[in-house]
């Protein structure tokens, strides 16, 4: 049983692969070399949300997929729930 | 890994096929019913109705003709009866197709009428059924196979696990010196501030391209972890060398998948997180999901259950090759699901209003 998955090494969040609840020790899997990661969710992270992996600063990237999806809009914890409430795009400001 | 051989059609012109269909193909919308007729008399032949086909003009007139004369042309078709209003056109198509070397023939419904259009080309079809039923399966490549990949219905577990399964079949096809092609072209970029400025207000413009972005990375790993793509097609045009080839196509599922099967793609991987239902009248559709709610709703639809590498008990190699061996039985002759439900979506691309 796992709980969240990632895409690639440098990813620096999971994507939850159950409905995470609050103060959960969480094993998660990465995807491209298939080993064990280990995470202790602070919030509920829903089915297919993303779960921090480190302490994330104001303008810090989000990776997933190996690419940078977006910039941390306000700081966020491991273990909290990055969502659009704490996510933006670079792309288009 | 060891070439995997499947039991395919070898067809005139070298082409491997894995169905052994006789077509009745209308040139035009106005042809649909003669076809349907013919099909209806003669059995194992199928007839493939579409929109369109009168006073089209121009680079949409050339699509629809590079459309049919492609399905035509496709090597999971035997044979093929072509109708349409009047010879000029008609003519074109079985040119087009009689191009591959394969048995086609023409009907014009002008001067005549549908009733002994309908006649006449029923008895080529029973000819061209009772030779087609002949044909023999023989061994080949699995990398001779022209596959075609898009996804649909896509949610959070295809970016897991079925779209990068179907890159992980990618890499392996084409490292194996396949031909593959994928499109998409508004699910990846290029067509972003258009949808942009559809948006209701500021805020949905931003969350749109928040949400646009991240998508369209889960949708591109179904194009593999090592495979560069070599070029890129116009809709509905084949390949000219082994690798994997980008086809601008619609995102729609019908639509794009018309275009890969006119394009010469033999079988579709279609990976699907909802549960999209499409199939197509020649070329065979498998879907695979990586999502255990669409597998316990909609279980008849999918063929390759990938929903495991969610639960972490199985890697996207071992997905991969799950996918593969399905490849495989399909080619060499296991229906699909969209077949056995009987999905023959053929979906034309139009580009603008006829005149």
């Amino acid at each position: 049983m796992i709980h969240f998955l990632t895409h690639d090494t440098e990813d620096n969040v999971g994507v939850a692969v159950v409905d995470i609840e609050a103060g959960a020790d969480c094993i998660g899997r990465n995807l491209s070399d298939n080993k064990t990661l280990k995470a202790h969710s602070e919030e509920a992270i829903p089915l297919g949300h993303k779960i921090a992996l480190k302490d994330f600063k104001v303008g810090d990237d989000v990776i997933k997929y190996a690419c940078v999806i977006g910039r941390i809009s306000a700081d966020v914890k491991t273990g909290h729930h990055v969502h659009t409430q704490n996510l933006k795009t670079k792309r288009w400001a | 890994m060891a070439t995997r051989k499947i039991l395919g059609y070898r067809r005139e012109n070298g082409a491997v096929g894995v169905r052994n269909h006789v077509v009745i193909l209308p040139v035009d919308d106005i042809s649909n019913a003669a076809c349907e007729a013919v099909a209806n008399n003669i059995k194992g032949t199928m007839a493939i109705p579409h929109a369109y086909g009168r006073l089209q003009f121009g680079e949409d007139l050339e699509l629809h003709f590079r459309t049919i004369i492609g399905t035509g042309a496709n090597a999971n078709v035997a044979a093929v009866i072509v109708i349409g209003i009047e010879a000029g056109w008609t003519k074109k198509i079985v040119d087009g197709i009689a191009k591959t070397g394969k048995p086609v023939f023409g009907f014009s419904i002008e001067g005549k009428g549908d009733i002994r259009t309908i006649a006449d080309a029923s008895y080529k079809a029973k000819e061209y059924v009772q030779w087609a039923s002949e044909l023999q399966r023989t061994e080949c490549d699995l990398s001779e196979l022209y596959i075609s990949v898009k996804c649909g219905e896509s949610d959070t577990t295809t970016g897991l696990s079925s779209c990068p399964t179907v890159g992980n079949v990618i890499d392996k096809h084409c490292a194996d010196g396949g031909t593959a092609s994928f499109g998409e072209t508004s699910e990846l970029t290029g067509a972003e501030h258009i949808v942009a400025a559809k948006a209701a207000n500021e805020e949905v413009r931003k969350e749109f391209f928040a949400m646009c972005e991240e998508k369209a990375l889960g949708n591109v790993e179904k194009l593999g972890k090592k495979t560069k793509f070599i070029g890129c097609l116009p809709p509905a045009v084949a390949p000219t060398k082994a690798g994997l080839w980008f086809m601008d196509t619609s995102s729609a599922a019908a639509e794009a998948v018309t275009l890969w099967a006119a394009s010469g793609a033999v079988i579709h991987l279609f990976p699907t997180g909802q549960g999209n239902v499409i199939g197509n009248p020649i070329e065979p559709v498998i879907k695979l999901t990586g999502n255990p709610k669409t597998m316990s709703t909609m279980s008849e639809h999918i063929d390759v259950d990938v929903s495991k590498v969610l639960q972490g008990e199985m890697t996207i190699d071992e997905a991969g090759d799950a996918l593969l061996d399905m490849i495989v039985r399909t080619a060499n002759g296991r229906y699909t699901a969209a077949e056995a439900l009987g999905h023959r979506e053929y979906s034309m691309t139009k580009l603008y209003r006829s005149a």
